[in-house]
């Protein structure tokens, strides 16, 4: 099986779905003669034309509203945010337009649309270039809420997300996009929706988490294992809605429970992997349930210091999973 | 290209047949409109918002697009828009009564919260000017598509304001599409008059900001509207990009049932108001035309309020929605 980096992953998961589906159309900046700002369109212009690969005006509410109305035509638009950290004058339509346009019309209408955007930092990307800002829209019913961690699930995640008759926020981690590389099947598949995986198997200690930072606990998993820990990691990939069964299962299983993000805690998706756990897995836990994610600041500095202080790295997991351990 | 805003709109070429049909519909939703106040202040209907006053330009509008091809992004006080394009007393009293069967949202959404995909007319919800990016959207499909249908979105003035206004407008002359956005300007966002919301007398001024044509027209002159409606439909259709129609009309009612607006405004100035009276002026010039005969604007009322009168009791018949449906159609699987 190739190799691919998770860019590639994603830029092949448009691409082969546009020659499929010529309903399929890609709205947002940049993302014509350019490839968008990480290349992650490159050549697609080239390809569809520049109607279906359309630069947009520097306006993030007119890329979705654009969208949802040509989706309720007819279309299957994948609306591009450049950076999920100015996705927020979107927001009214996301969340009040997309989100509750088929409950609203009683099932008469639907927007089966695609909203991609890159989040996450380590990147130098300061406040405004770093967020994490998934929690803003798991509390949304109408809205699906993906995030891959590795190539192969980029490409069938986005395949699947694309196909599905409801509105899906596909969030990216730009560090993934040349760092994370992975066997990608070039013939087309799919990764369904609402499903976690389990990236390692262990019995010891359960780590839920997503994006960038499965990464970084599959290598504090392994730094552990040397001591005879095992823990279980497990890739969310799904955050709205969560795969209740899949972390039940897990959590019942290890008895010891980390979950861990690059967002502050506060109101965030490990704080509701914690309630579920709580709610059905009590009896099962040898230990308090362990949260791991970045301090209560606005967002991600931009200094080097200021930065690694702030993002989860295998060394701060490390040093909690051998607390969790004892415990 | 800019094009001058213009008032200078004759009453020729629109024949007697036409004249009777703009009038019949606008008789109609008004009869219709009327009927919804008399629910909710017998406490029948929990709320009400209300599109008299505003029939002029919609059923201009609507006359000129083409049911089954046409879109429609519609807003709060589109009634007669969509009963032009085959909504039905019906459909509304079902939604004003929060019924099952309410074609606009099964009772989930406050009335006048418009929406039915067998009319092409898009779901809309209570956030303004949402729906006029949805129009450059569907515009953008129908373009893409190489299709030469017609997509109309309405607002209120005060919704001209926001931000998605300039967005949508931008976006929609940027690429020539085919809309016609149709502000229905009463003067009033809820309680504020327009002088402290712009500094421009007429909304269509901006449209020389955008390239495109921007139409002030007297919403009062139903004919005027109907020719102006009918030119920039047919801009649209033929791909020269969207037109801003302004309608100058005024709202007769507070702005919802539960607004009274003699709190905001006086006395005298709702009398003048109600002396401009779409209706009553474009019966009277059908009439002097000989287009309407004695009698016959009495028998088309009593015509309309028996419809009205079948409506109310259908729908006070029907069904309520049940409970446990609240949790249907979040997503398409729940179906």
């Amino acid at each position: 099986m190739p190799t691919k980096s998770y860019l590639e992953a994603i830029r092949e998961g448009m691409r082969d779905e546009m020659r499929r589906d010529e309903r399929v159309m890609i709205l947002g900046e940049d993302v014509g003669a350019k490839g968008g700002v990480f290349g992650t369109t490159e050549g697609l212009q080239a390809e569809f034309g520049e109607w279906r690969v359309m630069d947009s005006p520097l306006a993030e509410s007119c890329i979705v509203g654009v969208c949802i109305g040509a989706a309720l035509y007819g279309m299957r638009p994948i609306a591009e945010i450049q950076f999920q950290d100015f996705i927020l004058p979107a927001v009214d339509q996301i969340v009040s337009e997309a989100a509750k346009m088929r409950y609203r019309s009683n099932n008469d209408w639907g927007v089966p649309m695609v909203l991609r955007a890159p989040f996450g930092g380590g990147v130098h990307g300061a406040l405004y270039h770093s967020q994490s800002l998934e929690a803003m829209f798991c509390g949304v019913p109408g809205l699906k809420v993906v995030v891959p961690s590795t190539p192969y699930d980029a490409k069938g995640l986005l395949i699947s997300a694309m196909r599905d008759p409801d509105p899906v926020l596909y969030f990216e981690h730009k560090r993934a996009y040349r760092s994370i590389k992975g066997e990608v099947p070039d013939e087309e598949y799919t990764v369904p929706l609402g499903s976690a995986a389990v990236m390692r198997e262990g019995r010891d200690i359960a780590i839920f988490s997503f994006g960038m930072v499965v990464h970084m606990a599959l290598e504090a998993a392994e730094r552990i294992a040397a001591d005879g820990f095992e823990c279980e990691v497990v890739d969310l990939r799904s955050l709205r809605p969560l795969d209740r069964a899949a972390i039940v299962s897990s959590a019942r299983k290890c008895g010891k429970v980390m979950v861990a993000q690059e967002a502050n805690l506060a109101v965030s998706i490990a704080s509701e992997v914690a309630a579920i756990v709580a709610e059905e897995c009590f009896e099962y836990l040898d230990a308090p349930v362990m949260r791991i994610g970045g301090p209560e600041i606005p967002a991600m500095p931009f200094a080097h210091a200021l930065e690694d202080f702030y993002l989860v790295t295998p060394d701060k997991l490390e040093a909690a999973l051998r607390t969790l351990a004892a415990y | 290209m800019v094009v001058a805003r213009s008032h200078a709109v004759t009453r020729e070429n629109v024949d007697a047949d036409t004249l009777r049909t703009l009038y019949r519909h606008m008789l109609r939703s008004r009869v219709l409109d009327e009927r919804m106040w008399v629910l909710n202040r017998q406490g029948r209907a929990p709320f009400w918002i209300s599109g008299i006053g505003h029939e002029a330009i919609q059923v201009a509008v609507g006359m000129n697009m083409e049911p089954g091809r046409d879109w429609l992004a519609p807003y709060y006080r589109d009634l007669a828009l969509t009963l032009v394009l085959g909504m039905t007393p019906r459909d509304h009293i079902l939604s004003v009564l929060a019924k099952a069967d309410d074609p606009n949202s099964g009772g989930r959404q406050m009335p006048a919260h418009y929406g039915s995909r067998a009319h092409n007319i898009i779901s809309t919800g209570s956030p303004v000017t949402t729906q006029l990016l949805h129009a450059a959207g569907i515009a953008l499909a129908m373009k893409m598509r190489g299709e030469d249908s017609v997509c109309v979105t309405s607002i209120g003035e005060g919704s001209t304001s926001g931000g998605d206004f300039h967005e949508a407008l931008n976006f929609a002359a940027t690429h020539k599409l085919a809309v016609v956005f149709v502000v229905e300007n009463n003067g009033y966002a809820i309680s504020v008059p327009v002088e402290k919301q712009m500094a421009t007398p007429n909304v269509a001024d901006r449209a020389l900001a955008y390239g495109i044509p921007g139409v002030s027209v007297d919403g009062n002159d139903v004919i005027a509207c109907y020719r102006t409606a009918r030119d920039a439909v047919q801009r649209a259709r033929s791909g020269l990009g969207p037109t801003l129609l302004e309608a100058k009309l005024h709202r007769l009612t507070s702005h919802s049932s539960d607004d009274d607006q003699r709190r905001y405004r006086s006395a005298d100035d709702l009398a003048a108001e109600r002396a401009h009276d779409c209706l009553p002026h474009f019966r009277s010039m059908l009439e002097d035309l000989g287009i309407l005969a004695p009698g016959d604007a009495e028998r088309l009322r009593l015509e309309l309020v028996a419809e009205v009168d079948e409506a109310t009791a259908f729908a006070e018949q029907a069904a309520d929605p049940l409970a446990e449906s609240a949790l249907l159609h979040v997503y398409a699987e729940d179906d």
